[in-house]
């Protein structure tokens, strides 16, 4: 037994549930469909709202920069924790200067320049890959906290 | 979109809560409505609640704060009221800082920010 719980715990994906991003509501479909998630699955108020949030950020950069992508909400297990693991994918420009949004107060648009930055620090993981001219892929998991 | 969101006036202070998904048009037409407002009846104070949204993301924040700033240069000031706890630590957390825009905990305390006072129908006891 204790051997067995020291090998190697795989993560596993309890429910998918894949959304498109392509009309300016369908960011507040995303979120609202984040936070319904993590509320049934008992997160607490501030982490709802940190999840939720940082959704709201990554769903509306796809619709401003992308104008189409989408979001693939999954609910996951690793042993005993559970959390949610949130995909924005997009064929948009891609991001040129990583670091630079990454550390925020930089927009190309008209916005705070907190997306990126803001939801990074909203999250327990943060994945971003992109390719100028290819598009974006931005994953996000939050774990519940007991 | 325009009138989406009631703007109230009593005395010279309009009160609004913002009770609906801000989306483009919306926050768009909500700015241009309270300023119209401001002028129309030469109001000092303005109060936005917010008591009603779970969730302020960075663009939403911007355009509560860009209106507070819009009011701001009209010589109107602005107090934003009724953020939930979860929605202030998600902002704080995100590095975005309210400034420009004078906040309070309620409706009530927003107006004695403004120097108002609300007085119930009894005579405020």
């Amino acid at each position: 037994m204790a051997v067995a719980e020291r090998t190697a715990v795989t993560l596993r994906v309890l429910s998918t549930c894949l959304l498109p991003i392509d009309r300016e509501d369908d960011v507040v479909v995303v979120r609202r469909k984040v936070r319904a998630i993590a509320q049934a699955r008992g997160f607490n108020t501030f982490a709802c709202a940190a999840v939720t949030t940082a959704v709201s950020e990554l769903a509306r950069n796809v619709w401003v920069h992308a104008k189409r992508g989408q979001a693939t909400i999954e609910e996951i297990a690793e042993g005993d924790r559970i959390g949610l693991r949130v995909q924005f994918r997009d064929e948009g420009p891609g991001i040129a200067d990583v670091d630079r949004v990454l550390a925020g107060g930089y927009s190309t648009v008209r916005s705070m320049g907190l997306g990126l930055s803001g939801s990074r620090r909203l999250v327990d993981d943060f994945a971003l890959e992109t390719i100028v001219g290819k598009g974006t892929v931005i994953t996000v998991v939050k774990w519940k906290l007991y | 979109m325009a009138g989406a969101i009631p703007i109230l006036r009593a005395g010279n202070t309009l009160l609004t809560t913002v009770h609906i998904e801000l989306h483009d048009a919306i926050a768009e037409a909500f700015q241009g409505d309270v300023l119209t407002a401001i002028e129309k009846n030469r109001a000092t104070g303005l109060v936005i609640d917010i008591s009603a949204l779970d969730t302020v993301d960075s663009y939403v924040a911007r355009i509560l704060a860009e209106t507070g700033r819009m009011a701001k240069l009209m010589g109107t000031q602005t107090v934003l009221v009724g953020m939930q706890p979860e929605v202030a630590a998600t902002l704080v957390r995100m590095g975005f800082s309210m400034e420009g825009i004078r906040t309070a905990l309620n409706f009530e305390d927003g107006l004695a920010v403004l120097g108002q006072r609300l007085v119930t129908i009894d005579g405020g006891r």
